[in-house]
């Protein structure tokens, strides 16, 4: 029965087994199949475990699984290789796997042709069985060994084209920032052992009510777990990563930088809600940082010109959203929003990649070549295409009702999410409310501004006006995200709250705040009004892909936001280059002037004044050591001599 | 048993001596097949081993210079056990992957590691203080030779730096062990132990001891002759010394400066943690500067030595064990490293990183490889060096939270300079034609790096039998010194 619960990790480490082992022999075709075929072998017992955990009897909320030997034990410290099935949990692995399964499907389409093609699917592989171990396990640092190798598999997939130095060094960029995070969490585990005595959830938990309310041990801990969060889903300060890790092949960005692995943050904060219950200070803290993130990156969305950096801005955004939710206690709406948005993203994700194929359809039909040399043209620069909705009508109406649900349009999956997290906001924290209001507007507008520039007009250079639709392997996943973005909303309708109480167990019977149509009816006026006035400016603003974008005039406010608010700038400006300096200067002038130069001038020192008494200078360096070696025999005899003679 | 796997290494040195000189290929099946047979005999002892027994197990005692009590005293425990298992497994992999890198005068070379493989077990399983010193500078000289014959151009140098370094250190032990015997009227450690607190000068013991193992580990800022030396070194040398040598170090401190003189320990953690962070970062800082790939990997050694000492003198039982195991681990990952390192140095004759680029679409496994043994040393989860570097930062936690939220900024410095490291061979484009003609790792270095990477995993994965075979002498060292349990 263990192996049964565990079989959602063990079905994608067996198709990576088998395509590192026989991938060569087996062709394209057969990897694609044998990694999206344990996908969703892990999606079914997902679904299982799903209805399993919904069939528990009242009192219990988990499946407990153990393999009864521990992962680490020393001293009292015990790490347990332990699952935690719950309703939580459960939801997760359905997300995970059955994104995940559809992604899979498409980049056998998607990555057709790539000489690396079964490397992928093996990243690929590893990648959902470890995200199934950060969200299945049952303590803190199993939790922390998913989260490393979704870390890592993030890391190789934006390198994947690692011959362009520039993809290379995004995947190193995304692991060393989300190392920052990391130490945060790391540190944040060892205190809760000092603290609790224990890493496993439930003891942790039910340990908490004894520290009373923001207990200075309870308040670092929840905020260095936050940290981690930061770090994993993209908050200020450490979000640079998330856009350059559009570097990545675009299922990549679809799976990982969209609807999961970025995600992981806001899982650990709600699967960790009891600690920040305890810390209202934390929390607040967490709400303010998670809607400051909301606003900058939807600002920045605004003037990004490449169809995947827009995209990246709004995950960036919307994970603000989430952490903000987590921050209110409404964790419900945070999860209900990630789910919604881990469809509505990585359909939009996933339809870019759509576009981005159908943009290179003319160069390949040229060359005959795929992988990632150098094209012509920009292939995902927006002002380059123009007229698209004819050429792929099929990505248009998927890309449209994503981007729809993205900006919270009735009746599709975002309006009800985000009108969740909204109206949580105006009645416990009003600064949190304006910047998220002000951010759903924001996201209305890149929205329209987006579609219009890529699918309306007319094609503005040949790539475009040659685009073709991609194949049913691509479209047919797109078409099923575009129904659950669609519909989406009903996991959580308001009054029926079906999600809220399949979570109850896990989050305690929250009271779900009450929909309130005054507010939903304003934001969908303002979006409504957002997206015509994306419209209105965008629609004749481009007539040549060189023509300048209306919001220029906004001069220097406008490159402030282009450049995402000089965030990324200071860092690589400033804080890079000051610690480039620092380790040139401790290893060129420091290490071997200031340390080595003490023990070589020492050694200079003994051996000059040594030299006028035995003629050891004669560069012979054997008898010196001979002599040292002699001298020590010497010590040695006379010591066991005067000992004896005693 | 124990005095047979010291000296069957001994016993395949003097053969090896005898042999005609031009019987190359013999001499190096017999220094392997000799190696082999002690890594065999070694893993009959595992097997034997009882885990709950805390004191020492398959103790062979006789008398020796008897009016100054000195003896021939042999055993081990769950802090040696596993010392002896990485030893006797590091070995055969260094002289398997000797073929590649020693060309001449084979026979003094098979000879001296042999000699080396005897001295360094010989310092691990020596009970009596007399033995172990005898064993301590007798394991200097073989290396000295490896690194000053064999090594690379600047190898007189480096040699002499290692040897007289080293040895400046020892002087001091030396004259400490001396009192000691001469107080305590015996050289035996078990005795000596057992009257500790009669030791009125307990500092400045600790120090004569401290001085000599730091430096061999090497703590900062003692650690200036190990650059020089890992990378005159020839691959072998290198390995061996990374895996075994700097282990010495660390194993002298857990066995004596913890157990001779546990008040002195106390008084002076707080200064050996300081320098044990300061190593941390400054390891790091260093490494992400360097142009030379072994003189990288070198630096890395300063900085995940300096996690062991920072677990030791955490003085409980996670940052013991913790260390441990960790000493296990930095031998297999930084031992790999530079095998992987000497792998790229066999073909292109060159270490400076600027000249490589875009190897891994080149040589794919051996880029595969490269990053495995990249990861484990970057301190992956899953991965061996995990286990080792967490268990060590929980003890350092509960001894010292502080100093532990600045050690564990070596995470993110060693993300930095690894991947670096990986990326300016590995990625990105090729920035020297020489590259071109690179072929792949053949089934010799696969095999080499293969039973590593096979512990790189089943650490990372299943460290209990690690943890259990030293659990009962940690404590019981522990609770002798009066230290926290944690």
């Amino acid at each position: 029965m263990q192996l049964f619960y565990i079989s959602p990790i063990l079905f994608p480490l067996l198709g990576l087994l088998i395509n590192a082992t026989l991938g060569k022999r087996l062709g394209e075709r057969a990897i694609g199949a044998v990694a999206s075929l344990m996908v969703i072998a892990a999606f079914i017992v997902s679904a299982m475990v799903f209805s399993q955990v919904g069939a528990l009897p009242e009192g219990t909320s988990a499946i407990p699984v153990d393999l009864g030997i521990p992962w680490i034990q020393v001293g009292t410290l015990t790490v347990p290789f332990g699952l935690q099935l719950d309703a939580l949990s459960a939801t997760m692995m359905l997300i995970v796997t059955g994104v995940g399964a559809l992604i899979h499907i498409y980049s056998i389409g998607y990555m057709h042709g790539d000489p690396r093609f079964q490397r992928f699917f093996v990243y690929l592989n590893l990648f959902i069985a470890s995200m199934l171990v950060l969200v299945m396990s049952n303590n803190f640092l199993l939790m922390f060994v998913g989260w490393e190798l979704v870390g890592l598999c993030s890391y190789l997939l934006i390198g994947f084209w690692f011959n362009n130095i520039k993809n290379a060094e995004a995947g190193r960029k995304a692991f060393v920032v989300n190392r920052i995070g990391d130490v945060g969490f790391i540190l944040a585990i060892m205190a809760i052992f000092v603290a609790f005595g224990t890493l496993t959830f439930t003891d942790v938990f039910s340990k908490v009510a004894t520290f009373g309310v923001n207990a200075p041990i309870i308040v670092g801990i929840t905020l260095l777990l936050f940290v981690g969060a930061t770090g994993k889903s993209a908050q200020i300060p450490l979000f640079v990563w998330l856009p350059d890790a559009m570097a990545g092949p675009t299922p990549v960005s679809a799976l990982i930088h969209a609807a999961t692995m970025v995600t992981a943050g806001i899982y650990m904060m709600t699967r960790a809600h009891v600690l920040f219950a305890a810390a209202p200070d934390t929390q607040t803290v967490v709400a303010v940082v998670g809607a400051l993130t909301a606003f900058v990156a939807g600002s920045v969305a605004l003037t990004q010109n490449d169809i995947k950096k827009v995209l990246a801005y709004s995950t960036i955004s919307q994970l603000g959203f989430m952490v903000a939710a987590a921050g209110l206690g409404a964790y419900v709406a945070s999860v209900f929003h990630l789910a919604t948005h881990a469809f509505f993203k990585a359909l939009l994700f996933l339809a870019a990649g759509s576009v981005i194929h159908g943009m290179e359809h003319l160069s390949h039909s040229k060359h005959g070549a795929h992988g990632d040399h150098k094209e012509p043209i920009d292939p995902q620069d927006m002002r380059n295409m123009g007229g698209l909705r004819t050429k792929m009508p099929v990505t248009f109406i998927v890309f449209l009702i994503g981007s729809l649900a993205l900006a919270g349009i009735f009746p599709l999956a975002g309006f009800w999410s985000k009108d969740e997290i909204i109206v949580a906001a105006l009645s416990k924290n009003i600064l949190v409310f304006v910047l998220l209001g002000i951010t759903a507007v924001f996201t209305a507008f890149y929205v329209g501004r987006q579609l219009v520039m890529v699918f309306f007009g007319k094609p503005r250079t040949e790539d475009a006006a040659h685009a073709a639709e991609s194949s049913p392997l691509m479209t047919i996943p797109l078409i099923i995200l575009a129904v659950l973005s669609a519909i989406g909303g009903a996991l959580n309708l308001p009054g029926v709250g079906s999600l809220g109480n399949w979570l109850a167990p896990v989050l305690g019977e929250a009271e779900a705040e009450a929909f309130q149509i005054g507010v939903a009816g304003f934001f969908t006026v303002l979006s409504i009004a957002a997206l015509a006035g994306a419209w209105a400016l965008y629609r004749n603003a481009y007539a040549k892909a060189d023509d300048k974008d209306p919001l220029q005039k906004l001069g220097p406010l406008y490159t402030f936001i282009k450049r995402a608010w000089f965030i990324d700038a200071i860092y690589k400006d400033v804080v890079v280059k000051l610690f480039y300096a620092a380790c040139s200067f401790l290893a060129r002038v420091f290490d071997i002037g200031g340390i080595d130069g003490v023990v070589n001038g020492a050694g200079t020192l003994v051996q000059k004044a040594s030299g006028g008494l035995r003629k050891a200078q004669n560069g012979f360096v054997r008898s010196y050591g001979l002599m040292m070696l002699v001298g020590v025999v010497v010590i040695v005899a006379w010591f066991v001599y005067s000992a004896g003679a005693r | 048993m124990l005095s047979l796997i010291i000296f069957l290494p001994l016993i395949g040195a003097i053969l090896i001596a005898l042999m005609p000189r031009a019987a190359t290929g013999l001499m190096r099946w017999a220094a392997i097949g000799f190696s082999l047979v002690t890594l065999v005999v070694s893993l009959v002892l595992l097997f034997g081993f009882n885990n709950a027994q805390a004191g020492y197990q398959f103790v062979e005692s006789y008398k020796w210079i008897e009016q100054y009590g000195i003896g021939y005293k042999l055993g081990v425990d769950g802090v040696s056990i596993w010392m002896l298992m990485l030893t006797t497994a590091i070995f055969p992999i260094a002289i398997f992957a000797s073929q590649g890198a020693i060309h001449d005068r084979q026979k003094e070379y098979y000879a001296l590691v042999l000699l080396m493989e005897m001295a360094t077990l010989g310092v691990f399983l020596s009970l009596d203080m007399f033995l172990f010193y005898v064993f301590w500078e007798f394991a200097l000289v073989p290396m000295y030779f490896i690194i000053g014959v064999w090594g690379g151009e600047r190898r007189i140098y480096a040699s002499m730096k290692f040897f007289i370094y080293t040895m400046a250190g020892s002087v001091l032990m030396l004259l400490a062990i001396m009192y000691l015997g001469i107080n305590g009227g015996t050289f035996d450690l078990v005795a000596l132990i057992a009257k500790n607190g009669l030791w009125t000068a307990s500092a400045p013991l600790f120090l004569a001891f401290a001085i000599a193992f730091v430096i061999k580990v090497p703590l900062f800022p003692f650690h200036s002759w190990l650059p020089d030396a890992h990378t005159e070194a020839p691959t072998p040398g290198s390995v061996i010394l990374a895996a075994v040598l700097l282990k010495m170090g660390a194993y002298g401190l857990i066995r004596f400066n913890l157990a001779l003189f546990p008040e002195a320990s106390k008084q002076f953690a707080p200064m050996m943690m300081i320098l044990a962070v300061i190593g941390i970062l400054y390891g790091a800082i260093v490494a992400f500067a360097q142009t030379d790939a072994k003189k990288l990997v070198a630096y890395s050694s300063v900085s995940h030595m300096g996690y062991i000492v920072l677990g030791i003198f955490s003085l409980n039982q996670l940052g013991i064990q913790g260390a441990l195991l960790q000493m296990v681990n930095h031998g297999i990952s930084t031992g790999g490293l530079f095998l992987i390192v000497g792998f790229l140095y066999e073909r292109r004759h060159t270490r400076d990183l600027s000249k490589f680029g875009g190897i891994w679409g080149k040589m794919p496994l051996y880029g595969t490889l490269a990053l495995l043994f990249t990861l484990s040393s970057v301190g992956l989860p899953a991965l061996n060096g995990f286990v080792g570097e967490f268990v060590i930062l929980q003890g350092a936690y509960v001894s010292n939270s502080l100093m532990t939220a600045f050690a564990a900024l070596g995470m993110i410095l060693s993300a930095a300079y690894l991947l670096t490291f990986y990326q300016k061979i590995f990625l990105g484009e090729s920035r020297d034609v020489a590259n071109d003609k690179l072929v792949d790792v053949n089934w010799r270095e696969v095999l080499a790096v293969a039973p590593l990477l096979i512990f790189v995993f089943v650490i990372g994965l299943y460290s209990l039998p690690f943890f259990n075979a030293m659990s009962a002498s940690v404590t019981s060292l522990l609770s002798a010194s009066g230290m926290a349990m944690r």
